[in-house]
């Protein structure tokens, strides 16, 4: 695929005893939503963290845009820049305002001046829906006010892909649906994304492929209409008969 | 009653007492304006040490900041003044007393700081390492002044007691508050230029103590 922005190889990963990653492959393209599904504890979150190597794989290939990032010379805060992450308990600066949160990396690691770095802040704040929201503190604003903003904090650095960790299980059923059409938007304006969520239905509307992951293995993938309609593995199924039942 | 108030607040001999009690004040405020700045200094970076994520480095300087703190500090002062020297390091009076209180000061100083990026939550550190901020930064810019705020009324209470400590200066012959009121005690056999000096103290620390009383109860409110 020569248009893979992320392509992933033979990932393990292991926590002591405990094999969590066993040998996964992924492959993200361009402007792709990838969905990855599981039962908790199936190594989900890691797969994601690895790919931002806030985890470090035992071994395996992840090659961004062709470079492979996990050798050890490879200046991990220059491909960060380029992999925003969204996390599950948003993670917030909680002494800094909404814009203040968006700026630190733009002025930090971008090394824009103030100006530049709160003109694009708040070009962010804005396509997350929260203009009037922007010298409010954390603390002040509501759980889907909070991880639209860390969603801004993400985009504004203009990364080549979003990885996104739960992004709504943290949040009341009732701001859920303010976070989803923000993500939304992200893909109709052809942000590649990973997401990593139990919300079936926003999967079926926006995913370009499923990826079901269990036991630290990928059992099966494709397009939602499959996964969902006719999955081939039978802890596939059993697993969506459990998700739809709720 | 009189014997009382002639023993403890006599003023005629507070009045003639006053010029020393006023230079030893002034030497008791310049040692606070040094000391303090150099155990948060200190502190700043045994705080930073205690947290490494190397652990040959973070149990050493646990060790450290344990033995400082377990050591009197007049045992720590008079041991610098009066011991050194026989090592052939004589480091007067003002170099005693800054070099141990850099040992003692920074000591709870640090100790402070470690509980408080003890405190911020992993998730901090997470989000801005995934921006690309290097770990200087993130501490720098995310965690230290979230510890920092944690710790608040630890770090001020501290340094109420640091100032009150600048007292153990007068076993090195340091003319601060306490050496010049007991000085003038010696010379009239009265004790009012103590109570003088406590009155001092009191006046010159009851504002950061009450700083430290409004600034746990915002802890109390943000906590609820
Ligand atoms: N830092 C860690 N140290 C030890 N074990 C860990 C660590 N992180 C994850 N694990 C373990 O690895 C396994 C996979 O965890 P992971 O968080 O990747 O699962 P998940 O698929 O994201 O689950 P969930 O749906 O519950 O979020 C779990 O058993 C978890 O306990
Ligand atoms: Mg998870």
């Amino acid at each position: 695929m020569a248009d893979s922005i992320i392509s992933a190889r033979a990932i393990w990963k292991s926590f002591g005893e405990l094999s969590v990653l066993k040998g996964i492959d992924l492959e993200v393209a361009e402007k792709e939503l990838v969905f990855v599904i599981g039962p908790s504890g199936s190594g989900k979150s890691t797969l994601l963290r690895c790919l931002n190597r806030l985890e470090e794989p035992d071994s395996g290939s992840i090659r961004m845009d062709g470079t492979e990032i996990l050798e050890k010379k490879v200046d991990i805060n220059a491909v960060r820049r380029r992999i925003g992450m969204v996390f599950q308990s948003f993670n917030l600066y909680p002494h800094m305002s909404a814009l203040g949160n968006v700026t630190l990396a733009l002025r930090h690691v971008l090394g824009l001046p103030r100006d530049a770095a709160e003109a694009r802040a708040l070009a962010a704040l804005e396509r997350v829906g929260l203009a009037d929201r922007v010298s409010h503190m954390p603390g002040q604003l509501s759980g889907g006010q909070q991880q639209r903003v860390a969603i801004a904090r993400a985009i504004a650095m203009e990364p080549r892909v979003v990885l996104f960790d739960e992004p709504t299980s943290a949040l009341d059923p009732e701001l859920v649906g303010s976070v989803l059409q923000v993500m939304r938007d992200l893909r109709e304006s052809g942000m590649t994304m990973v997401v990593v969520s139990h919300e079936m239905a926003f999967a079926r509307a926006a995913a370009d492929r499923v990826v079901f992951m269990a036991d630290g293995e990928k059992l099966e993938e494709g397009p939602p209409a499959s996964i969902f309609g006719n999955p081939r593995h039978e802890r596939t199924q059993a697993f969506i008969r459990q998700i739809e039942r709720h | 009653m009189e014997d009382f108030v002639d023993a403890f607040f006599n003023l005629d001999i507070i009045r003639r007492a006053s010029p020393i009690l006023w230079s030893g004040l002034l030497q008791t405020l310049l040692l606070a304006v040094t000391v303090v700045p150099v155990g948060a200094v200190g502190g700043v970076l045994l705080g930073l040490l205690t947290s490494s994520p190397n652990k040959t480095v973070r149990r050493s300087f646990a060790l450290w900041t344990d033995f400082f703190r377990g050591v009197p500090p007049l045992v720590l002062l008079v041991f610098i003044y009066a011991g050194l020297p026989f090592a052939g390091l004589d480091t007067g009076a003002w170099g005693a007393v800054v070099i141990g209180f850099l040992l003692n000061t920074s000591a709870y100083y640090g100790e402070i700081l470690r509980a408080g990026i003890e405190s911020v939550p992993r998730g901090q550190v997470e989000a801005a390492r995934s921006t690309g901020l290097t770990a200087t930064k993130t501490m720098g810019l995310v965690v230290l002044p979230q510890a920092v705020r944690n710790v608040l009324p630890d770090l001020v209470s501290n340094t109420l007691e640091v100032v009150k400590l600048t007292s153990i200066a007068s076993v090195v012959a340091m003319p601060e508050l306490l050496f010049q009121a007991r000085q003038a005690q010696n010379a009239t056999y009265n004790a009012s230029p103590i109570v003088a000096a406590a009155i001092a103290y009191f006046i010159m620390l009851w504002p950061v103590v009450r700083l430290i009383s409004r600034l746990e109860n915002k802890v109390l409110v943000a906590r609820r």
